[in-house]
Order: structure tokens, then C-alpha cells, then sequence
């Protein structure tokens, strides 16, 4: 297949699909709220009205917002329906037609999603997941094209390097300077993996991305392969996300039958293959090191670094690594340019990033953002604030981040701002706590996670969150003292700072914050017997 | 072969490209406190007992893996390692069961001893007391999980030496252990060759071998490291 074909078959496809489409959501959330039916009800109303020449039913990807599915949407006319129920659907369609829609009206101009700027999430929910050829007709698979004719792997790398892309799960390191390492590393055996293991609680970004566009997930691996001179990839992606490995499975058969995977790549000499590994949904596994254990069918045990992965990675051999939102951005930034990407966020950190808004919140869901939007326009304008209450705090970055107090509503939301007050970008999870919450058992809630999850390799961790788990849970039975706070402190820094990987170094976060922010919620829960004369402070 | 040249505890230290800090500093006589690493093994870096400080890196380096590089300047010793040791320490001792009074490596076993050389009297950690089980199945040596640190040196002596794979880790934090074969009484596992590497391994009472009591727990370390030298560089004699 060359470029006219590419784009013949994209041609094709408009002209096949009618005036007016009505977008069904199929994703997790919405089939959980039985859109499959809903779906399906649509589908024979256009039938029965006759309407099939000029309106058709498309199964679309996650548009976000999941509290209020299933959701249809209809383009052009960008009508948006909420809840809406199996008996319905039909009048969706035959108020196409003059007749009253029953299902509640949503408004597609709200902050919620009319604040948001869609880079990863560009095609979600306007193109059918299962087909290729709507992928195509919205552009798809142009900037593989153009990076296998048009550019070298090292003019590739430097286009990523300039836009100034940094990774999105967790770590933040600039992506160009991986993919500049990995290249470097000599060996004519090199692999990609995209990381799909997305064990935070509450987190659903990656899900989201690859049950809803998974095809911008492959164009951005392949370029990644072709950038760093690899001809495998590997898609680690967890059990528990069925519908994303049905849609990635599905996804790779069809590029493969239009040459867009496998040999010779649009005739060109360079070669790709996708495998999908099928992680067993440990919160370790998403480790790099660990993850790459798994693939090679050990168990999933971080390994010190260095050597990193760029180096010796999966079977030794230099390896590529990156989370599967920031492989979705290279696509885009191939076609639209490192200059225009570079011009999105804050200094530091360009682009956007998905982020999963719950908690004590109207409105939830997923939204994607530009970095540096403040926390306070996510909280209050997006999200609408908190119903019936005050925001207390913001826990941003999962069992790895920290509290952000209300009175830091204003800071800019990117990777350096976040880290700098104790907190991290995290994967993209921000949950929303009102006054009522106590901070005190938020971060109970984390460690016991953190405490759960250790692989239980090194002593700090499998040993350390053990303990500091049943100190906040003497705590938070008023049976502790002061001492036991200065041990809680001592312990949180000894984890820290002694882990052998990201999950024990991070676990002491949650508890860290809320002792920075919220101390005096710790001191009203030691009894005043066991102050033996120490002054309380910062209780009213 | 190139040689790097660094500072250890202020004293100036040549070193062979590829050596490891640990290793660097037992040749220049500065002892480093280890508890998961065994010479002749693959190294895990699980202990965080060697973890070092190198000024210019705010990461503390665990020194049984960390690679000698140029110039750099190393503290093995300083107040917050130490104290930082004594927690890992503290924190072994309340997650098992160690009684050592009653135990067959009482004055014989790399946990007591370093318990006494990071000075550590009582821990601080409320003690766990977890139910653990015992397994004395095989007709030589037992395995008491109570006494286990998850070291993994059992696992490593018997896959890397002896190539028999018995022993492998189960489940994960605090609820992990050594199991045998595919969760089987040692016993039943056919794979093992009773060679006894494990027992000579074990850094503290966990394996042992039958017949021996209190304190009695004898360990041929010198065997294991003899055996890798003859394989790796064909060294026949002891
Ligand atoms: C405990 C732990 C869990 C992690 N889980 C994930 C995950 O689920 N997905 C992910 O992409 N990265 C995860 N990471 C980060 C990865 O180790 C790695 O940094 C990342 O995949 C690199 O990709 P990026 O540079 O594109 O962010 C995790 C790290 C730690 C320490
Ligand atoms: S920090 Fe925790 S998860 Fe990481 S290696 Fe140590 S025990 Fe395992
Ligand atoms: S006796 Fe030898 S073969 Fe048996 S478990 Fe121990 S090391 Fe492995
Ligand atoms: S049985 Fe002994 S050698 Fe094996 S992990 Fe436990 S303490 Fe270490
Ligand atoms: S799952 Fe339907 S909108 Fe998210
Ligand atoms: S001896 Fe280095 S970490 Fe255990």
C-alpha cells in the first residue's frame, strides 16, 4: 500500500458514512449501563423510520464523561443525551425527524468538555474503535507514512525531543532523550513496549485511550520502532481491561491486512510486529523493570537500576519503554509538528494530560487538559465543584502523590509545580475530598494499597508499609502519642529514602502531605493524656 | 581493563572497571554490612543493608550492585546510613518470629550478628507475630519460615549452583515466602539433590539441618564459594 491508496481508502470511507451520525458509546463504563442495548434499539429505529440513507448508529469510544452514561452524541448537530435507557434510544432517532427526544438533553458546551483540548482524545468518540477505515479517514497512519519516507529515525527522535513531550506514566522523563538512548545503544536487537498496566485506583485513562482509539496507540509505537531501531513491540496491558486487549487484538489483525504492521511496512524496507502481553493486574507490574520480568515469564519483581531499560532491557537488549498516553501523542505531533506541539503548556511541560476526576465532585469523568491549566478551573469550572460542600483537598497522583490542601487551588497543574508541594502528575488520577473527609484515613486508604501491592522483595517496603499502615490505624484509634507520630515521620522518610523501587520510594507520599498540610487532623487524634504536657497546636 | 580510581570513607581506592562498590571497599579493608548478598550468587540488591552514600547523587546506592565509576566519593558509614541500617534491622526483627534464644544459629547467624553491629537493642516496631509454617519433611534438613528474612540467597544457591530451582518466592509483601517445587512438602520435590548448598546459604536458622539443636548450626560457606571458582575459573583444589 502507498499514499493514494492510504488516502483512497480514507476517501472511501467518508463517502460511505452518511449525513448524520449518531455516536453510541461502547466503552466499559457505558456497556456496564447497557449501551450495547441502547445501541442496538438505535440501530432498528433508523431502520424503522426508514432513515437509514442519510443517519447511521457508530459505536464510539469513552467521551469522558462515564458518570452520566451511556451517552449518545450526533454529529453535526453536537446533541448530547445522558442516561439514556434501552426504551429511550428510539426517540432519539425520531426526533431526527421532528418527533421529542425523552432522554435528558446533556449540554456539550459545558466547561466540562468545552474547556478541554484534545490531542490523545482527538478521535474519541467521533470514530468506531473496530474499524480501521474510519482511523484512516480522520487521518490515520498519514505520519507513519511520512516518517518511513520523509524523515530519518534520527530527524524522528529530534522532532520528539523538540516538542518537548515528557513521559505520562508517572515519571515524567523527557520522551525525546529516551528514545535518543535507546538509539544510540548499539545491537541490532532492540524492542518497544507500551505500558498498559495502569494499576493506580481509579485511574482509566490508558483503558479509556486504547478501548477508544487504539489505532493512534499503534502509529505512535511503530514510529517509536522505527525512531529507535526496533521491530518488535510489546502492548502490556492488564486482564482486567477485556475490551481493550478484544479492541487491540482486533486492531493489529486489521493493520496487518493493509500492510500497516508486520513486513515491509507500506512497502518500505522497515519491518514491525505487535505483540499483546496480558498482565495479571499487580500494581508492581507497571514497573518498568518488573514489567519487563513479566514479559520474559518471571515473576514480576522490580531489579535495580541501573542498568536501565534504554540499555538492557527486555532479554537484555536495549528497550524502549513508554506509557501508552504519551505513544499517543507522536502521531500528532508528527503531523502537526514539534513547533505547535512545543507551544501547548508551560515551560517544562507541553502538551496535554488525560486526567480521571473523582471524588466528591459534580461532574466525573475523564478530561484531557493543557498542562499549566490551574487546579482550580479543573475543580471548580470542569467539575463543577463540589456538591453541597467545600473542597478540603486534591489527591493528585495516586498511591504515589500527594494532598494538595484547597488553599493551593491556584497552582498551575504540570509536572515541576505538583512535585514541588509534595504531589506528583502521577498517571493522571485526581480525586476531589470535601470537608467532611479526614486526611488521616485517605492516607490510610493509600497505604494499605501501597501495602498490598508490595512485591515484597525489599525489606523497607514489604516490611515498612506493614508498619506504617497499623501506626495510622493506632492513630486513627486514638490510641497513639506523640511518639508514635515522630515514628510515623521517621519511618515514612527511612521507606523513602532506603526502597529499591518507585512503589516503596513513593508509598510514603500520601502520608507526607497530609502530615505537611493537614497536621493538626493527626494531632486531634492523639489523646491529650499522652501529650505528657506538650503543647497542642493547631487544633481550634 | 581499565581501572577507576574513588574515595572511600576518604581513603583514596583503585578499583577494576565493573567491580562493584562492595567490592572495591572489602579490597581496601572498609567493611560494608551485606545481608542478601552471597558471593558466588546473582546479586538482588533486597536488603538495602549496603546502601551507600556517593556525594553528588541524592540517591543512596546499594553498594553489592553499584559499579565503581570515576572519581567518585563514597560514604559508607555516615549517621543516617546507620541509622537507616538499624531500622532494616528493627524491621526484620518484628515481621517473623525470631527467638533466638531456642533457635539452631544462635551465635552463628548474619542477622544476630548484624543486629549487634548496628546496635540494636530493641526495635521499635510492635512485633508482627505472624503465623508461618514449618516444613521438616525432608529426611536431612528443615525449613522454619518463622526465621525467614526473604534473603532469596536459598533460591539463588540452589537455581545458580546447584541447578536444581527448588525454592522460589510465593505471594507478595508481607504475605510472601519460600515455597518449595510447585508448593509441596521438600519432601515430594523431586528436583532436589539434598546437596545441603541451601542450608550452607541460609544467613539465619530458617534452614537447617536435622540432628543439630540450639546454636548448633554449622554452614560450609567456603564450599559454595569453592565450587564457583572451580566452574568459573577452574580452580580444582580447596
Ligand atoms: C509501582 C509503579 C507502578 C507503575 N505503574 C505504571 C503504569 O501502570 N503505567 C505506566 O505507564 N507506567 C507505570 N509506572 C512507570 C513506569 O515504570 C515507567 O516509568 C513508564 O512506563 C515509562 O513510560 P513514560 O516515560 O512514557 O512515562 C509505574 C512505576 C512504578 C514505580
Ligand atoms: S519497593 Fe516494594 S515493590 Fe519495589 S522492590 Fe521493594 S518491595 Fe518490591
Ligand atoms: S538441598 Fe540442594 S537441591 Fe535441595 S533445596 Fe537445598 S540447595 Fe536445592
Ligand atoms: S530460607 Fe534462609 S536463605 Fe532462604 S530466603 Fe529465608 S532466610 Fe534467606
Ligand atoms: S465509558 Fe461511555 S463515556 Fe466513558
Ligand atoms: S547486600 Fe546489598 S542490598 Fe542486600
Amino acid at each position: 500500500m502507498d499514499l493514494s491508496e492510504l488516502l483512497k481508502i480514507g476517501d472511501r470511507e467518508k463517502k460511505q458514512q452518511k449525513s448524520i451520525r449518531v455516536h453510541c458509546c461502547t466503552s466499559t463504563g457505558c456497556q456496564a449501563a447497557n449501551s450495547l442495548s441502547v445501541k442496538n434499539n438505535l440501530a432498528n429505529a433508523v431502520q424503522e423510520l426508514g432513515l437509514s440513507d442519510r443517519v447511521e448508529v457508530v459505536g464510539v469510544g469513552c467521551m469522558g464523561f462515564c458518570g452520566r452514561g451511556p451517552l449518545v452524541q450526533i454529529d453535526p448537530e453536537d446533541i448530547l443525551y445522558e442516561v439514556v435507557t434501552p426504551e429511550e434510544a428510539p426517540s432519539i432517532i425520531d426526533a431526527l425527524s421532528g418527533g421529542v427526544a425523552k432522554p435528558i438533553q446533556g449540554n456539550s458546551q459545558h466547561p466540562f468538555f468545552a474547556r478541554q483540548m484534545r490531542i490523545v482524545r482527538q478521535h474519541t468518540g467521533k470514530v468506531d474503535p473496530e474499524r480501521i477505515e474510519e482511523y484512516i479517514a480522520v487521518g490515520g497512519y498519514q505520519s507513519l507514512y511520512k516518517v518511513l519516507y520523509e524523515m530519518t529515525p534520527a530527524e524522528v527522535v529530534s522532532e520528539i525531543s523538540k516538542s518537548g513531550l515528557r513521559g505520562r506514566g508517572g515519571g515524567g522523563y523527557p520522551t525525546g532523550l529516551k528514545w535518543a538512548t535507546v538509539a544510540k545503544m548499539p545491537g541490532d536487537q532492540k524492542y518497544v513496549i507500551c505500558n498498559g498496566d495502569e494499576g493506580d485506583p481509579g485511574a482509566f485513562m490508558d483503558r479509556s485511550v486504547l478501548e477508544s482509539d487504539p489505532h493512534l496507540v499503534l502509529e505512535g509505537m511503530v514510529i517509536a520502532g522505527y525512531a529507535v531501531g526496533a521491530n518488535h513491540g510489546y502492548i502490556y496491558v492488564r486482564a482486567e481491561y477485556p475490551l481493550a486487549i478484544q479492541r487491540l487484538q482486533k486492531a493489529i489483525q486489521q493493520a496487518k491486512k493493509y500492510g500497516i504492521l508486520g513486513s515491509q511496512i507500506f512497502e518500505s524496507p522497515f519491518d514491525f510486529k505487535i505483540d499483546i502481553r496480558i498482565g495479571a493486574g499487580a500494581f508492581v507490574c507497571g514497573e518498568e523493570t518488573a514489567l519487563i520480568q513479566s514479559i520474559e515469564g518471571k515473576r514480576g519483581n522490580p531489579v535495580p537500576r541501573p542498568p536501565y531499560p534504554a540499555e538492557s532491557g527486555l532479554w537484555k537488549c536495549p528497550t524502549l519503554i513508554n506509557n501508552v498516553e504519551t505513544l499517543a501523542n507522536v502521531a500528532t505531533i508528527i503531523h502537526q509538528g514539534a513547533d505547535w506541539y512545543a507551544s501547548i503548556g508551560t515551560e517544562n511541560s507541553k502538551g496535554t494530560k488525560i486526567f480521571a476526576l473523582t471524588g466528591k465532585i459534580r461532574n466525573n469523568g475523564l478530561i484531557e487538559v493543557p498542562m499549566g491549566i490551574s487546579l482550580r478551573e479543573i475543580v471548580e469550572e470542569m467539575g463543577g465543584g463540589v456538591p453541597d460542600g467545600e473542597v478540603k483537598a486534591v489527591q493528585t497522583g495516586g498511591p504515589s502523590g500527594g494532598c494538595i490542601p484547597a488553599s493551593m487551588l491556584d497552582i498551575p497543574v504540570d509536572y515541576d509545580s505538583l512535585s514541588k508541594i509534595g504531589s506528583m502528575m502521577g498517571s493522571g488520577g485526581m480525586v476531589v475530598m470535601d470537608r467532611a473527609t479526614s486526611m488521616v484515613e485517605v492516607a490510610q486508604f493509600y497505604m494499605q494499597f501501597c501495602r498490598e501491592e508490595s512485591c515484597g522483595k525489599c525489606v523497607p517496603c514489604r516490611a515498612g508499609t506493614v508498619q506504617l499502615y497499623s501506626l495510622l490505624d493506632k492513630i486513627l484509634n486514638k490510641q497513639g502519642t506523640q511518639a508514635d507520630l515522630e515514628k510515623l515521620e521517621t519511618l515514612c522518610h527511612m521507606v523513602k529514602k532506603t526502597s529499591l523501587c518507585g512503589l516503596g520510594i513513593s508509598a510514603p507520599n500520601p502520608i507526607l502531605s497530609t502530615l505537611r498540610y493537614f497536621p493538626e487532623e493527626y494531632q486531634e487524634l492523639i489523646p491529650a493524656e499522652s501529650l505528657n504536657g506538650k503543647v497542642r497546636h493547631g487544633s481550634s | 581493563m581499565s581501572v577507576k580510581t574513588l574515595t572511600i570513607n576518604n581513603t583514596p581506592v583503585a578499583a577494576e572497571e565493573g567491580k562493584t562498590i562492595l567490592e572495591a571497599a572489602k579490597e581496601a579493608g572498609i567493611h560494608i554490612p551485606t545481608l542478601c548478598f552471597l558471593e558466588g550468587v546473582s546479586t538482588v540488591a533486597a536488603c538495602r543493608m549496603c546502601l551507600v552514600e556517593i556525594e553528588g547523587i541524592n540517591k543512596l546506592l546499594p553498594a553489592c550492585v553499584t559499579q565503581v565509576t570515576e572519581a567518585i566519593v563514597v560514604h559508607t558509614n555516615t549517621p543516617k546510613l546507620q541509622e537507616y541500617r538499624r531500622m532494616v534491622i528493627e524491621l526484620l526483627f518484628a515481621e517473623g518470629n525470631h527467638v533466638c534464644s531456642i533457635c539452631v544459629a544462635n551465635g552463628n547467624c548474619e542477622l544476630q550478628n548484624l543486629a549487634i553491629e548496628v546496635g540494636m537493642d530493641h526495635t521499635r516496631f510492635p512485633y508482627r507475630f505472624p503465623k508461618r509454617s514449618v516444613d521438616v519433611s525432608h529426611p536431612q534438613f528443615g525449613i522454619d519460615r518463622n526465621r525467614c528474612i526473604l534473603c532469596t540467597r536459598c533460591v539463588r544457591v540452589c537455581g545458580e549452583i546447584e541447578g536444581a530451582h527448588v525454592w522460589d518466592v510465593a505471594q507478595r509483601g508481607a504475605d510472601a515466602y519460600i515455597v518449595s517445587g510447585l508448593s509441596q512438602p521438600w519432601s515430594e520435590v523431586e528436583a532436589c539433590t539434598s546437596c545441603g548448598k541451601c542450608v550452607d546459604a541460609c544467613p539465619t536458622g530458617a534452614i537447617f539441618r536435622k540432628g543439630t539443636t540450639t546454636a548448633e548450626k554449622q554452614r560450609d560457606r567456603a564450599k559454595l564459594q569453592f565450587l564457583v571458582d572451580a566452574r568459573e575459573k577452574h580452580e580444582w583444589t580447596r
